[in-house]
């Protein structure tokens, strides 16, 4: 904030909040307590900034174009080209597809070169199977879930598949809530089944028809759905209080204390109430 | 196609004698087993020694790294992805920092291209050597673990030499590399190059035409090449039932396409045979690491990127390359902030570790050692 002599446009403004400055510290020092001398200091310094500011941004060069990017520049020392969505419904999967299926298949989009359909949940295994025995997409690569609390439904379940005659892949999305079912693949893939199970596992998405929907990671009675982004990041209460099958009295891991294992204590006779906490279905 | 060591059961009401007669059990196999390389439990139905049914309980190395990437920026999140498999941390490097440039529209320079193919066929080595060691050891083979400790030792300290580190690298930044190779790093290498391939026929003279290694290993596991196809297998394990699938090769990346080199194939699908697939792939790996000493070229080792990267609002993508126990792939959903949104590992050994119930009907519990131990599984990436 020191003065700027050279400055044309700012000359006018600066000499006013000058003398204000040596008037900041003076009243200061006599009288520490004098909340209106302070106020007006405090005044008067902010008036002093914002003129500098305005001094320094009238006096500011314009700022030079941006040099013409060298076209022969290799592409890695040019800006990144970010992909985009763009429509593709003039993929032949697609477009034959959606000659089969008609209004179950929602969307044919492509970004960074990935084919993404968006299908009715009820049409899925349909299309699935559509997919393995008239495209030849006979690999199911993976099966993953995601969480979208803001949304609704909230989950969507993407599954990609392969074919090795085409060398491609296609990616296929549908969108499903805790309450409905979302049909299962594993009839038509059987590398569905493990990847199906783990969706339920940390979305609690379920997939009817399923042979074995069970957890696949964690421990039967888990209670939550560890990948849902309301899950809290440092854990729950996985002790006594919920699992008192599993548990001594107050022992176990307890949520907030770190990797915090609470050794069992000889449980004394008013902690033996709160102990027999009941057993919650879900967090919330 | 059914292993040569399935016999009927007796049947009852042929009027068999008590000797077929036969009594169902239940056996927990693991977790604390030496031979399941890790902690990987498997309920088995046993039939005296034979198994009828077997069902994987897997989730007890489970550490939630897939909860843990939506907490850090995508730089970040690099070392998550070195201890999922820890033994070939750096091709689950290049998978992850492939799917960012991917969805960031990120050119690598071509010597950082060379560099990672030059860490990743290293780390294949690396990680082979390892299966070979554990897999001999739980077929009753101790010798060929002093052996393969010995290469796997100096491939170690070329990363060490690279990055400091030796098992989890944290060696590849999204946009390229970290740092250019230090000084004399490609004269050591091709030090190693050079001497590795006779040391593979090393390792062959001692179990290849050894009968007590055929005995054990022939005929063992049969992997029908539809049935693996149906259970999306990959890796050596799909090669080994006679499909020519190598992501290097069909949906190749970095700078694969400028390398000559087999894609090995077994034909029965055997236990042997996926054995001799990644011996072959050795020797391969061997073949691209001169071609990339001799090859590298000079020039910036990291591509121009913003300081913070942030992807496209709902951009996603995945992008898969072959890792040493098959294809290892990221999904990515990002959301205009710097954190990744949703970040989802396709893990080869997950996958491949659904077909060892299949694998394993009617084979002999001392078979389901050598069947776990073929199919290649680290724990680590199994439960993430």
């Amino acid at each position: 904030m020191s003065d700027e002599p050279e400055k044309p446009a700012g000359a006018p403004e600066t000499p006013e909040p000058a003398p204000a400055a040596p008037a900041a510290p003076a009243p200061a020092a006599p009288a520490a307590d004098d909340e209106a001398a302070k106020a007006a200091a405090k005044d008067a310094a902010l008036e002093k900034a914002k003129a500098a500011a305005a001094a320094k941004a009238a006096a500011a060069p314009p700022r030079p174009a941006p040099a013409p990017e060298d076209p022969n520049k290799p592409l890695w020392e040019k800006d990144p080209i970010v992909p985009e969505w763009k429509d593709a419904w003039d993929d032949p999967v697609a477009a034959a597809l959606k000659e089969e299926f008609g209004e179950r298949i929602e969307s044919a989009r492509t970004f960074a070169g990935d084919l993404t359909l968006h299908i009715q949940r009820e049409a899925i295994a349909e299309v699935a199977a559509s997919l393995r025995t008239k495209h030849k997409f006979t690999y199911l690569v993976d099966v993953c879930g995601a969480d979208y609390p803001k949304r609704e439904p909230r989950f969507d379940v993407v599954y990609h598949a392969h074919s090795f005659e085409a060398n491609r892949r296609i990616r296929l999305r549908v969108t499903t809530d805790e309450a409905t079912p979302v049909p299962t693949v594993c009839h038509v893939w059987r590398a569905a089944n493990w990847s199906e199970r783990e969706v339920y596992d940390m979305y609690g998405v379920r997939f009817s028809d399923h042979p074995d929907m069970t957890r696949i990671l964690l421990w039967e009675g888990f209670n939550g759905y560890p990948l849902r982004k309301d899950f809290p990041v440092e854990g729950i209460d996985t002790g006594s209080a919920i699992y008192p099958e599993y548990y001594q009295e107050t022992a176990g891991p307890v949520a907030g204390t770190g990797t915090g294992w609470k050794p069992a204590k000889p449980p004394a006779p008013a902690a033996e109430a709160p102990a027999a906490a009941p057993v919650t279905e879900k967090p919330s | 196609m059914t292993s040569p060591f399935v016999q009927p059961f007796g049947d009852e009401s042929l009027g068999d004698n008590l000797l077929n007669r036969s009594e169902e059990m239940e056996l927990n196999f693991g977790p604390q087993h030496p031979s399941t390389h890790g902690v990987l439990r498997l309920k088995l139905k046993v039939d005296g020694e034979r198994i009828i049914d077997c069902y994987p309980i897997i989730g007890y190395l489970h550490r939630g790294t897939e909860k843990l990437f939506e907490l850090h920026p995508y730089f970040q999140n690099v070392p998550h992805t070195d201890r999922m498999d820890y033994v070939a941390a750096a091709t689950n490097n290049l998978a992850y920092v492939g799917a960012v440039e991917k969805l960031m529209g990120l050119v690598v320079p071509p010597r950082a291209g060379y560099i990672r193919v030059l860490l990743c066929e290293l780390q294949r080595i690396s990680s082979h050597l390892l299966w070979l060691a554990t897999h001999a050891i739980d077929i009753g083979a101790m010798t060929p673990f002093f052996y393969t400790f010995r290469e796997r030792e100096l491939i170690l300290d070329l990363f060490e030499e690279y990055c400091g580190a030796r098992l989890t690298l944290n060696c590849m930044r999204p946009g390229g590399m970290p740092h250019d190779l230090p000084v004399g790093w490609i004269e050591k290498c091709r030090v190693f190059v050079d001497g590795f391939l006779p040391r593979i026929d090393e390792y062959e003279g001692l179990l290849t035409e050894n009968r007590i290694w055929k005995k054990r290993t022939v005929g063992v596991g049969v992997l029908d090449p539809q049935v693996a196809i149906d259970y999306g297998i990959t890796g050596p394990m799909l090669r080994g039932s006679g499909i020519d699938w190598d992501m290097r090769k069909q949906m190749p990346y970095e700078v694969y396409p400028e390398m000559q080199f087999d894609v090995p194939l077994g034909k029965n699908g055997d236990t042997y045979d996926r054995y001799l697939v990644r011996m072959e792939e050795m020797r391969q790996s061997n073949r691209i690491l001169r071609q990339c000493l001799d090859q590298i070229p000079e020039g910036p080792i990291m591509a121009k990127r913003p300081r913070v990267m942030k992807a496209v609002k709902d951009g996603e993508v995945y992008h898969g390359i072959e890792g040493p126990k098959g294809e290892i792939g990221f999904y990515i959903v990002g959301d205009g902030t710097p954190n990744p949104y949703r970040c989802h590992v396709r893990a080869p050994s997950f996958i491949n570790l659904q077909s060892v119930p299949e694998l394993c009907k009617g084979a002999l519990i001392a078979d389901l050692v050598a069947i776990i131990g073929t199919t290649d599984i680290v724990l680590g990436e199994v439960d993430r």
